[in-house]
């Protein structure tokens, strides 16, 4: 029987929970010296002075570097299509975009000398005017690279709307934000780097994706790739804002060649709030029209897109919100214009889910506009517009094919779960009884794309004489338990003990080659390719054990309940995974070993519907999430413990958005949220546990028929949420409150709509 | 002090954190530093079996206290009912909170043993999580306070 869809539970976890994960931070790195930064106070300034000789003479300072020193040319946005002039220097240069950048570094003995020495560095500005407001910066009057002229860093622009909307009875129109978040892993940015003994460079690093480092390492530092070793260790958490490399990290790598000692950097949660990047950031106008009967026939959505002061991968984010513009509905007529522009702000990237919550907030949030217009139930409007599970594989008014989904069966087992009509029963007591306490019940029905990128992943297993198995992944798991998963899959295909596997990632001397893991991206692709390594590897041994036992090879079977290949009919004549291995290695010296580099043909795309249920005192405006009931569609689950798990927290986060989290700046582009104290992230208390469910609609389009699972739950969850809030408000007036929706933004929302302007 | 039992004696700077002396003088490093506001709990330890966070907390502070961090939870190779509860209802995933988790719970249910679920959430209020969504937590720590062997283990060393 296999293992395969079974809650096997995560063989990473006792380490964790004995002595704790081996973090960048907790590594021994003999004799190393400490980074410290000297960050800019303000959002936008020429630098007209900086006065290290203080610094300098501190006690245990080794060095005091500013940009000048560096030798280093500025980073240019990754992106090709994205304005390649806006580049980032690795520290400030000449001028500073935004607080928290970069002007200095202190090198020092200790943690406490740099950080006492830092602040010895003075830093005189001449203030510029600062543009914080992506709308406001649109208009280019104030401008962060006067050379270039504009703020813009991206256009991406197909026409009129006018045309999309003709015949329709009904059009809505909304202007949402989806507001900037910080992603928050509980731990910050960490790199330490040294000279190793065979003279490369040896380099510890918190990321996502341990090649793409050395990729950029060796190109912006101008080493051969070779060079250099990166090692990602235990890494505390992600959300796609470590699939980069920021310019602290290249600098502790430059540290530590130029001084020839070791180097090492841990951030603080007050620099990490400033100099990791953060998500979202969009401004999005939207109008869907229809007919009075629920068909949907056009939908329109422009996306101002917050790129910060460098654009990042945040500046790309509206070609993935562009991709899944229309959502589980198929709208004949379609279309998504943005402009992504810099502000004095930190530059915006990748959060869980990427461009994609973003498109689905906007459509969920415009369905239910649309439904409470021609009052038809929010439900049945969905249901009315849905993809049929017959159309697949399904192109988009956008062009975005979709691979395979059944939509309306989401749909139909969260209204049972949420027992959906007896939650409106209970809304309309409420509503009639003037109650203080008011119920709402929001509906999200969501579609996105995983694995968007056209890559490949790396995977091989080996066997080794004394029968245990070693994996290599070009993954780089920082919480999703790969180590488990990949265990099981080889496990499953080897017929040996998950306790006899090992598996190697985040090491770029011993796995060769990868890309990483962001983009829920990992089973579908590297989980495939080891997958696909553990197939060939079974084929070499049966090949093998046929040549060893004098038979052809269609006649060795492999005796999965015992890790033996035998002759069909004769079990007791028969071969152990070991004696293959070493007999591999005495034939030609090679190891029983097989290598995939597994490309999937295309994304696919998970689905889903999310229901929460809120309670929100029309008195205080204060919102508490009573229920959130969710069905996800991943294809072919491996092990339903860590899709859970992957949902629960995705959920967590959507709701976050959806009701407490905000990156706020002022007007000056001071930020308000910089710590743990002012910004919103929710503990235990504020939130509930979540009903999950799943359906499982194979993909077709890689050998597991597993879609991605990492993103949906935030995905699916944060338009649940954020309708609910206005769905209970909705018999008072209410169309919409952006998110977070605060007590503050609820109540005014409340008293707007009862005093109408 | 004592620290998971082990007597230890250290001349130490005044302005010392107890999270910097664990991790840096005693290389206890499973206790973690997640912020720089007290607002986190990724350095939760137990000082004479109480949750305290020992970001907040100066070394000579602890001066003659019985300490137990994340390694001093486990016996003689047993992982603690907690730690076990971690695990079977995967409780964790990036795994930078858990110790600090894992030690809040500890005093939690030592005040409180037989919880509601509502009464969990709010005594980890100061503990924040990014991965799990807490579900998986609240789950391990009603798992934990059923487990028979709870009160007899105690908390750590």
């Amino acid at each position: 029987m296999s293992i395969l869809g079974n809650r096997v539970l995560r063989r990473e976890d006792p380490k964790f929970l004995t002595v704790g994960g081996s973090y960048v931070g907790d590594l021994e790195v003999p004799g190393a010296l400490f980074l410290s930064f000297v960050r800019s106070t303000v959002a936008h300034g020429r630098i007209r002075s900086v006065d290290i000789e203080q610094a300098r003479a501190a006690p245990g300072v080794v060095a005091v570097y500013l940009n000048d020193d560096l030798g280093l040319e500025p980073m240019p946005p990754a992106m090709p299509m994205l304005n390649q002039e806006m580049k980032r220097p690795l520290l400030a240069s000449g001028v500073v975009r935004h607080v928290g950048e970069p002007v200095a570094a202190v090198v020092s003995e200790t943690r406490e000398e740099g950080a006492d020495a830092a602040e010895l560095v003075i830093v005189d500005y001449d203030t510029l005017p600062v543009v914080v407001d992506p709308e406001v910066a649109r208009d280019d009057k104030t401008l962060l690279f006067p050379e270039l002229g504009t703020n813009v860093s991206l256009t991406l622009d197909f026409g009129a709307a006018d045309a999309i909307f003709e015949g329709c009875e009904v059009i809505v129109r909304q202007r949402i934000v989806n507001q900037r978040i910080a992603p928050c892993p509980l731990e910050g940015r960490s790199a330490a780097a040294r000279v190793a003994d065979d003279g490369r460079l040896e380099y510890f690093v918190s990321t996502q994706a341990p090649h793409g480092v050395l990729s950029s390492l060796a190109t912006t530092l101008g080493l051969p790739p070779e060079q250099i070793h990166v090692v990602s260790p235990d890494v505390g958490g992600g959300f796609g804002a470590k699939g980069g490399v920021y310019p602290e990290e290249i600098l502790v790598a430059w540290a530590a060649l130029k001084l020839g000692r070791p180097v090492r950097w841990t951030e603080s949660r007050s620099e990490s709030m400033l100099g990791l990047g953060h998500g979202r950031g969009q401004v999005q106008f939207v109008a869907m029209g229809g007919n009075r009967d629920g068909k949907i026939l056009g939908y329109h959505i422009d996306v101002v897109q917050d790129s910060g002061c460098y654009p990042d991968l945040g500046a790309i984010l509206p070609l993935l919100t562009r991709m899944m513009a229309t959502g589980v509905y198929d709208i004949p007529r379609a279309e998504c214009s943005s402009v992504s522009v810099v502000t004095n702000t930190t530059p915006t990237t990748a959060y869980r889910g990427a461009g994609r919550p973003e498109a689905a907030a906007a459509i969920e949030r415009t369905i239910d506009r649309f439904a409470l217009e021609i009052g038809m139930d929010p439900a049945e409007v969905r249901r009315r517009n849905y993809v049929g599970k017959g159309a697949f594989p399904f192109t988009t008014a956008t062009g975005t094919e979709y691979d395979v989904g059944d939509y309306e069966r989401t749909l139909d087992l969260a209204l049972e779960v949420a027992g959906y009509d007896d939650l409106r029963a209970e809304q309309a007591r409420r509503r009639a009884g003037n109650d203080p306490h008011q119920l709402g019940i929001g509906l999200c029905s969501y579609v996105e794309i995983t694995n968007g990128l056209p890559d490949g992943e790396y995977g091989a297993v080996e066997v080794r004489p004394d029968g245990k198995v070693l994996v290599r992944t070009g993954t780089s798991p920082h919480g999703q338990g790969h180590v488990t998963a990949w265990s099981m899959l080889v496990a499953d295909s080897l017929g040996v003990a998950i306790e006899d596997i090992e598996v190697i990632h985040g090491d770029t001397d011993v796995v060769p080659r990868g890309v990483g893991t962001f983009g829920s991206r990992s089973l579908q692709t590297g989980g495939v390719a080891v997958h696909q390594a553990a197939g060939e590897v079974v084929d070499l041994a049966r090949q093998l054990a046929a040549d060893l036992l004098e038979a052809a090879p269609e006649d060795v079977v492999l005796d999965k309940s015992a890790g033996r290949f035998h002759v069909t009919g004769t079990p007791a004549l028969a071969r152990s995974w070991g004696e293959l291995a070493a007999a591999s290695l005495d034939r030609d010296g090679r190891a029983l070993m097989a290598e995939v580099d597994f490309t999937a043909p295309g994304p696919t795309f998970p689905f889903g519907t999310h229901i929460a249920v809120v309670d929100v005192d029309v008195e205080t405006g204060k919102v508490v999430l009573l229920r959130h009931i969710s069905v996800d569609d991943a294809g072919r689950i491996l092990n339903p413990l860590l899709a859970e798990g992957q949902i629960h927290g995705g959920i967590a986060q959507g709701v976050a958005q959806a009701l407490f989290e905000e990156f706020v700046y002022d007007d000056e582009g001071n930020p308000l949220t910089g710590n743990f104290a002012d910004y919103g992230l929710p503990s235990a208390a504020e939130l509930p546990s979540y009903e999950t469910r799943f359906t499982e609609t194979p993909t077709p389009r890689n050998p597991l028929g597993a879609k991605g699972i990492g993103e949906s739950g935030t995905i699916g969850s944060t338009p649940a949420v954020q309708n609910a809030v206005v769905d209970a408000l909705s018999h008072l007036g209410v169309l919409h409150v952006d998110m977070p929706t605060t007590p503050m933004r609820v109540w005014r929302a409340i008293e707007a709509a009862a005093r109408p302007a | 002090m004592t620290v998971n039992g082990v007597q230890e004696e250290h001349d130490v700077e005044p302005r010392l954190l107890l999270v910097h002396y664990l991790r840096d003088v005693l290389g206890l490093t499973g206790t973690n530093v997640g912020c720089d506001t007290t607002s986190c709990g990724a350095c939760t330890v137990l000082i004479d079996g109480e949750s305290v966070k020992s970001c907040t907390v100066l070394a000579v502070q602890a001066d003659g206290d019985a300490l137990t961090t994340i390694e001093g939870m486990a016996r003689d190779g047993t992982m603690h009912p907690i730690q076990q509860a971690f695990q079977e209802n995967h409780g964790l995933q990036c795994g930078y909170c858990t110790p600090g988790m894992v030690m809040a719970i500890s005093s939690f249910l030592a005040e409180n043993p037989d919880p509601t679920e509502a009464e969990v959430r709010i005594g980890l209020e100061g503990n924040l999580c990014r991965c799990t969504g807490y579900h998986n937590i609240v789950q391990a720590a009603l798992a934990a306070a059923r487990t028979p062997e709870l009160s007899s283990w105690g908390a750590g060393r």
